[in-house]
């Protein structure tokens, strides 16, 4: 019997230095028929092993239409992150995955879509933006939110500044603190929402990010009369399985890893909010 | 499995070692319980001397005592902290093997032992948190192959409860005295040797070779009067409803914060329990370098690492932790699995150093008053 908890070997093609204590792995499978049936949903992620140290989730930044590199953008915070900021290009370590259940990209088409991402937190939802662009005619209005705490934590400008291009799509930017340099909003991503273009009752929306933003975020959509049903987050938890077997990501009777990380807001009633799970 | 039809049969106390060669000779690993370290523990049996013959044991919140019972019995004691999780659900456990090379790793995994075990003895608690662990482990989309192997190869010897501790409710729960599923063959105890019924046909075979007489309607009535009074001796009870809407309803109830000021965090509720099935994977590399393995470990919701996330631990108060262990154990389990995960064995009010117990703290929380 195959052992869902087996990681196997995969090669980093590249290591970017995104910003200070941030960066991103691009692998590859050694072996290529695992790389050939390898395919992931915008939302999922992976299980990264370092050798020796151990595994850690992260969600997958890359195009789910490209075949042969899986991006991992992580920030070393922990054992197993800082150590893991440490490989180079060349260097091989443990992969398993996709888990979990993604953006509900399929229930999205013909409605307009408002993404709000706070921090690192764009990571999981630059997948569902590069989707939404391939089939840019499927969806209504795009509407980019990403909130930062100091200016110099933000990355990927080229990528909003290419977003910004597309039809029908609004990127709004915002620093809690700024810099003389910072040409966007400095304060909090819901300062911009009057500037936001979507039918309230035609939309969904994707947050990602710290859980007091994406509290607030959902509060204010849901006064806007978006249906909780229509607001969806991405969890985040301790996981050390992926599989739902190690207990550490439960809340109430979900287990993040596998029942999400993507929730809608009413299938996260009544805890959403309260400290302690 | 056929429900087998048979005539229950009657095996002196002199011929339970005739049992245990069977299982032996049908090339059963056979697991038992014994006594050691002051309580009962299950581990390998070669020969019935090894039971806890003529024990009994006084069981309290936060107390366990083994005593002599004045009579000479094999299974007139209730369960110690221990039995059957740790023959399937292994408290450490390798998973996998990575060999190191020049920027190349090989990944392997490590074979579980498949054994065939025989169990002696396994309570219908115990074999009610063993379906619990079925549904976790094996049923949901991602099935645990090391667990699967040794469940596969299983065979259970169960014995109805005729002495339940103080600290016993499992007739609340509605999983005991009485073995009703799961096993093999069952024993009820009478003071001169032991009604037998088989379960599975691998039960009958064994039975068929036993030297037994059918059982007598005197027998037959004297153990159903046993597993009768076995139930009603419990004082403790847990309301057998769905309690999660009670519970979440009562996040903020003072009685959370008045269990922390008594709670030490330490953990025994969880390890004891039988249905709880947290643990922590990590790696141990090898002195020279070239082999790292990566283990599983129980842990527990009471551990400070149990909630960390990126430098937060999310439930760093003990009030928080006890919370998410009451609030998945007797509410979030119907959501995942459709019952509660409480099976009603006790063994966290005994085991529990202050003496919390669930039953009286789950009531307050749930009804306002202690059960």
């Amino acid at each position: 019997m195959n052992s869902p908890y087996l990681p196997q070997e995969a090669r980093i093609i590249e290591r970017i230095e995104e910003s200070p204590g941030l960066f991103t792995l691009r692998l590859h499978f050694t072996e290529p028929k695992r790389q050939e049936a390898y395919h992931f949903e915008p939302g999922q992620f992976n299980m990264l092993y370092l050798y020796g140290v151990g595994e850690i989730p992260i969600s997958i930044v890359s195009d789910p239409k490209d075949e042969h590199i899986i991006d991992h953008t992580i920030r070393a915070v922990g054992r197993v992150s800082q150590a893991m900021s440490r490989l180079k290009t060349g260097q091989s370590i443990g992969l398993r995955g996709p888990f979990g259940r993604g953006w509900p990209l399929q229930t999205a088409e013909g409605r307009d879509v408002v993404v709000v991402t706070g921090g690192l937190g764009c990571a999981p939802v630059v997948s569902v933006i590069n989707y939404i662009q391939h089939r840019r005619e499927r969806f209504g209005k795009l509407n980019i939110v990403q909130g930062v705490k100091h200016s110099s934590d933000f990355i990927w400008k080229e990528r909003y500044d290419h977003w910004r291009q597309m039809p029908d799509t609004t990127v709004l930017l915002a620093a809690d603190r700024g810099d003389p340099i910072w040409p966007w909003h400095v304060g909090r991503v819901t300062d911009l929402f009057d500037q936001l273009d979507f039918d309230p009752a035609n939309v969904s929306v994707m947050l990602c990010g710290p859980e007091g933003m994406m509290h607030v975020v959902a509060r204010q959509m849901l006064e806007r009369n978006v249906n909780e049903n229509e607001i969806w987050l991405s969890m985040e938890r301790n996981m050390q399985c992926a599989v739902g077997h190690c207990g550490h990501c439960q809340y109430g009777a979900h287990f993040i890893c596998k029942n999400g990380p993507v929730f809608s807001y009413a299938e996260l009633q009544p805890l959403f909010g309260q400290p302690g799970f | 499995m056929s429900a087998t039809s048979h005539s229950p049969v009657f095996l002196h106390h002199n011929d339970l070692q005739q049992l245990l060669q069977i299982l032996q000779h049908d090339g059963y690993t056979c697991i038992g319980p014994q006594v050691r370290d002051g309580v009962i523990h299950y581990d390998h049996i070669d020969t019935v001397e090894q039971l806890p013959r003529g024990y009994g044991q006084h069981q309290q919140p936060g107390h366990y005592q083994l005593e002599p019972a004045g009579h000479d019995r094999y299974f007139a004691w209730a369960n110690g902290p221990q039995a059957l999780k740790p023959w399937l659900f292994s408290p450490r456990e390798a998973l996998w093997q990575c060999q190191a090379g020049e920027d190349k790793l090989a990944f392997e995994q490590v074979a579980a032992e498949d054994d065939p075990l025989a169990v002696f003895g396994v309570r219908a608690c115990d074999i009610a948190a063993l379906y619990l662990h079925d549904k976790h482990f094996l049923q949901q989309t991602h099935r645990d192959p090391g667990y699967r192997s040794r469940r596969q190869n299983l065979l259970l010897v169960a014995v109805n409860c005729s002495h339940p501790a103080e600290t016993c409710f499992c007739a609340s729960t509605g999983d005991g005295p009485e073995v009703h599923y799961g096993h093999d063959l069952v024993l009820s105890e009478l003071s001169e040797g032991f009604i037998v019924q088989a379960h599975t046909e691998k039960g009958l075979s064994i039975l068929a070779r036993l030297p037994a007489e059918t059982a007598s309607q005197s027998r037959i009535a004297a153990a159903q009067a046993s597993s009768r009074a076995a139930a009603e001796q419990q004082g403790r009870r847990l309301p057998s409803q769905d309690l999660q809407a009670a519970l979440f309803a009562n996040l903020d109830h003072p009685r959370w914060e008045d269990i922390a000021r008594r709670c030490l965090s330490c953990g025994n509720c969880t390890s004891v329990c039988p249905t709880c099935f947290c643990h922590r994977e990590f790696d141990e590399p090898s002195l020279d370098g070239q082999t790292s393995t990566h283990y599983r470990q129980w842990d527990s919701c009471f551990n400070q690492g149990h909630s960390y996330i990126h430098g937060i631990t999310l439930r760093a108060e003990t009030r928080l932790r006890y919370r998410q262990w009451l609030t998945h154990k007797l509410g979030s389990w119907h959501q995942q699995y459709g019952r509660s995960g409480c099976v009603g064995c006790g063994r966290c009010i005994s085991w529990c150093p202050v003496g919390i117990d669930l039953t009286a703290e789950a009531s307050l929380i749930c009804t306002g008053s202690e059960a």
